[in-house]
C-alpha cells in the first residue's frame, strides 16, 4: 500500500477540492511558490484565478475571503505560522463568525482557515510556537485538529465544504507523519466524530492533534501493565461528547492531554462536560498541558520543557490509575 | 440632471432624515433599546452615492448606516422594525442598528467595526466579477477610519487586483469626538494617491454632486476595474449616538454647529423642485413613514427560544448555557 503524509494529504485535499467545486479558491503568503509545501503545485495547476498569492496583509485578505464567501464563494486561506490568528481573530470571529446570526440567516461564511505547522517546531520560539485552537473552540468557530494524514485529508475536505467558517490546525508535530493509505479510500471525514484509536479497558486518554501519536507510543509502552484507551477527538468544536461519554463509561478513568495552555483550555472544557454528564470516575481526572500563560522559550530544552511530553502523559496514567 | 432623478434623491434625503427623526422618537419612547447613531446631516452621501448604482451592485456600511441601507433599496417598515428589535424585521431582529443588513437588495450590512467594511467589499466585488458579473461595489466609512490598517491594506489589495470599488469617505469631521485634524496626518485623498486609486473631493450635502461624482467614478471602475475613492465633506447634525446628551459631551462650538446645520441636504435638494412637487413627495413619505411605524410597533416580539437561530448556517445547533 503507498505510503501518504500528512503534508501531502493537505496538498491531495486542496487539489481535489479545487478541481471539484470552481467556487473553491486558495490565498495566502507565498502560495505560489508553495513556501510550506501545502499548496506545491496547485499554482501550476490552477492558476491565478484560483490560487491567490496575497501581499503580507492578514487582515484585508481575511476579510476578503469573508466577503468572497457572503457573495458565494469557498475561500481556503493558508496562514503560515499559527501567531497570524491573532493578528486575524477580530475578522474571524468578529465578522466571518457573526454575519449569519446578525442578519438573522440572510448568509453564509463558509471560509476555511488552514495552519500548517501550528505548535512548536523547535526553534522558532515565542511567536512562531503557540497552538491556539482553544481559542477558536472557545468562541465557537469550527475547530479541527487532524491526527493521522487520512484524517488531514478527510477533515479538510470536510472543511471546505462546511458551510461556517472552519480553522484546520495541521500540528507541526504531525506534518511528518506518514502511514499506509489506499489512495482510492481517500474520503471526506465528518465534523464533530471521534475516534478510538487504541481501545482499552482501564483509562480513557484523549490526545489532541500529534499527540495522538505519543498517546499510542505511551500505551504501547504500558501494555501489559495498563490498559490504555486512546480517543481523538479530531474536532474540538463541536465535540463528540457522546463518543468520549461511551470510552469514558467503558474505562471509568480519563487523562486529557492537551497542547495548549492550561486555563480556559480543551482540557478544562473535557473534564467540566464528564463531570457534568455524571459519567462516573473511580479516580479524579487528570490534565496535561502547557503551563498558564505559557511562552515557548527558544533554547530546545526549555522549549519541550513547556510542552506537554509522554513522560507527564505516563505520570498521569500512572496517578489516575493507582488505586485500581 | 433631468427632473426625476431629482426627485428621486430628494426623496432618498427626505427619507433618511425623516426615518432618523422618527427613530430618535421611538428611542425616546423606549420603542428602540440601545439607541443609534443618527445619520442626520450626511443624507446628500448614501442618497447621491446610491442613487448612481444599479440594483445589482452592493454597498457596506457603518454603525452609522441607516442612511446607507435605506437609500440601497431597503424596506423602510421592516427596517424600523429590525430597529425596533421585531421578528418581522430586516434581520429578525438578530442585528439591530449597527448590523441591518438587507442582501436582497445588495446590502451587505451595517457594520460596527470602524473601516472594516473595506476589506469585505472588496472580496465579494472579486467574487462577483470572478463568477462573470459586472457589479462594483461601494464601501462607506468616516473619517475616524483612515487611520485603521485594514482599511489601507484593503485599499492596496483593490487596486492590486483590479477590483471596482468605490472607497466613499464621509468626513464629517470627527471620529466620535476627536476632530478630523487631530487625527489625521497629511489628507484623506492622500492616503488613496498612496496606492494609485483616484481620488475626487465631493460636497456631501449638495446629493446632486455626490451623485455626479459617483457616476463618473462607478463608470471608469466598471469599465477598468481600478478603485476610486469618493472624499464627501459632510456634517453630522447631532451627536455621535442618542445617548450622547445624557452624558452631555462638550466637544463642538455651538457656532459650528449652527454653520454646519446651515447647509441641509435636504434643503438643498428640495429647493431644486418645484413646491407641489416637494410637498407631494413630503406627504408620500410622511404617509410611508406612519406606515412603517406601526409596522415595526406591531411586530411581533422575536421568540427567545430561538435566541441562537441562525448562528451556524450549516444548522449545527450550540450547546445551551446552561441545563
Amino acid at each position: 500500500m503507498p505510503r501518504l503524509s500528512y503534508l501531502k494529504a493537505l496538498n491531495r485535499a486542496l487539489g481535489d477540492e479545487l478541481a471539484r467545486d470552481d467556487d473553491v479558491f486558495l490565498l495566502g503568503e507565498d502560495i505560489r511558490v508553495g513556501a510550506s509545501n501545502v499548496t506545491a503545485g496547485l499554482f501550476k495547476r490552477f492558476g491565478p484565478d484560483r490560487v491567490l498569492d496575497t501581499p503580507l496583509s492578514e487582515q484585508a485578505f481575511t476579510s476578503f475571503a469573508t466577503g468572497a464567501a457572503l457573495a458565494g464563494m469557498r475561500p481556503v486561506i493558508e496562514f503560515q505560522i499559527p501567531s497570524l490568528l491573532f493578528l486575524v481573530f477580530e475578522q474571524i470571529v468578529n465578522h466571518a463568525h457573526k454575519f449569519p446570526l446578525m442578519t438573522g440567516g440572510q448568509c453564509a461564511a463558509p471560509v476555511t482557515y488552514l495552519v500548517p505547522g501550528s505548535g512548536s517546531r523547535t526553534g522558532w520560539a515565542g511567536q512562531h510556537s503557540d497552538h491556539p485552537y482553544s481559542l477558536f473552540a472557545h468562541v465557537g468557530i469550527t475547530t479541527v485538529v487532524p491526527a493521522t494524514p487520512a484524517d488531514a485529508y478527510g477533515l479538510l475536505v470536510s472543511a471546505i465544504r462546511h458551510d461556517d467558517p472552519v480553522v484546520v490546525f495541521a500540528p507541526a508535530g504531525a506534518l511528518g507523519v506518514r502511514a499506509d493509505v489506499d489512495f482510492a479510500a481517500l474520503a471526506p471525514v465528518p465534523l464533530g466524530v471521534g475516534a478510538v484509536r487504541r481501545a482499552g479497558t482501564d483509562v480513557t486518554v484523549v490526545a489532541v492533534g500529534h499527540l495522538v501519536h505519543d498517546a499510542l507510543a505511551v500505551a504501547d509502552d504500558l501494555a501489559g501493565t495498563v490498559s490504555v484507551e486512546v480517543f481523538d477527538p479530531r474536532t474540538l468544536y463541536p465535540f463528540d461528547w457522546d463518543g468520549l461519554a461511551a470510552s469514558v463509561t467503558r474505562t471509568g478513568r480519563l487523562v486529557v492531554v492537551d497542547d495548549s495552555n492550561r486555563s480556559c483550555g480543551i482540557a478544562g472544557e473535557i473534564i467540566a462536560t464528564l463531570a457534568e454528564r455524571g459519567v462516573p470516575l473511580a479516580a479524579p481526572p487528570a490534565r496535561v498541558t502547557r503551563p498558564d500563560g505559557a511562552v515557548l522559550p527558544f533554547a530546545q530544552a526549555l522549549d519541550r520543557a513547556v510542552q506537554p511530553s509522554r513522560e507527564q502523559l505516563t505520570a498521569a496514567i500512572h496517578h489516575v490509575t493507582k488505586d485500581g | 440632471m433631468t427632473e426625476p432623478e431629482a426627485v428621486r434623491l430628494y426623496r432618498t434625503v427626505r427619507l433618511i432624515r425623516r426615518f432618523e427623526e422618527r427613530a430618535i422618537d421611538l428611542v425616546r419612547s423606549g420603542a428602540i433599546v440601545g439607541g443609534i447613531h443618527p445619520y442626520l446631516g450626511q443624507e446628500g452621501v448614501a442618497a447621491g452615492v446610491c442613487g448612481a448604482l444599479r440594483a445589482d451592485d452592493i454597498v457596506a456600511g457603518t454603525h452609522r448606516g441607516h442612511g446607507h441601507v435605506l437609500a440601497k433599496g431597503a424596506d423602510p417598515a421592516r427596517m424600523l422594525a429590525e430597529l425596533c428589535g421585531r421578528a418581522n424585521g430586516l434581520n429578525r431582529g438578530r442585528g439591530g442598528s449597527m448590523h441591518a443588513a438587507d442582501f436582497g437588495v445588495g446590502v451587505y450590512g451595517a457594520n460596527a467595526i470602524v473601516g472594516a467594511s473595506g476589506a469585505i467589499i472588496t472580496g465579494a466585488v472579486w467574487a462577483l466579477r470572478r463568477r462573470g458579473g459586472d457589479q462594483v461595489g461601494v464601501s462607506f466609512f468616516g473619517d475616524g477610519a483612515v487611520n485603521e490598517g485594514m482599511l489601507l491594506e484593503a485599499f492596496n489589495l483593490a487596486a492590486l487586483w483590479r477590483v471596482p470599488v468605490i472607497f466613499v469617505c464621509e468626513d464629517n469631521g470627527y471620529a466620535t469626538t476627536m476632530p478630523v485634524d487631530s487625527a489625521v496626518a497629511g489628507t484623506v485623498a492622500g492616503r488613496a494617491e498612496a496606492f494609485g486609486i483616484r481620488s475626487t473631493l465631493v460636497d456631501g450635502q449638495d446629493p446632486e454632486a455626490v451623485r455626479d461624482a459617483t457616476a463618473a467614478a462607478v463608470d471608469r471602475a466598471r469599465a477598468s476595474g481600478a478603485p476610486e475613492l469618493i472624499e464627501a465633506r459632510t456634517y453630522r447634525f447631532d451627536a455621535h449616538h442618542t445617548f450622547e446628551h445624557a452624558v452631555r459631551l462638550d466637544y463642538r462650538d455651538p457656532a459650528e454647529v449652527t454653520r454646519g446645520r446651515s447647509r441641509d441636504p435636504v434643503t438643498i435638494q428640495g429647493d431644486r423642485l418645484p413646491d407641489e412637487v416637494r410637498e407631494r413627495v413630503d406627504t408620500e413619505i410622511e404617509d410611508l413613514l406612519a406606515g412603517a411605524v406601526e409596522f415595526a410597533l406591531a411586530g411581533p416580539e422575536p421568540d427567545p427560544a430561538g435566541a441562537l437561530d441562525h448562528l451556524y448556517a450549516s444548522g449545527l445547533v450550540a450547546r445551551t448555557g446552561s441545563h
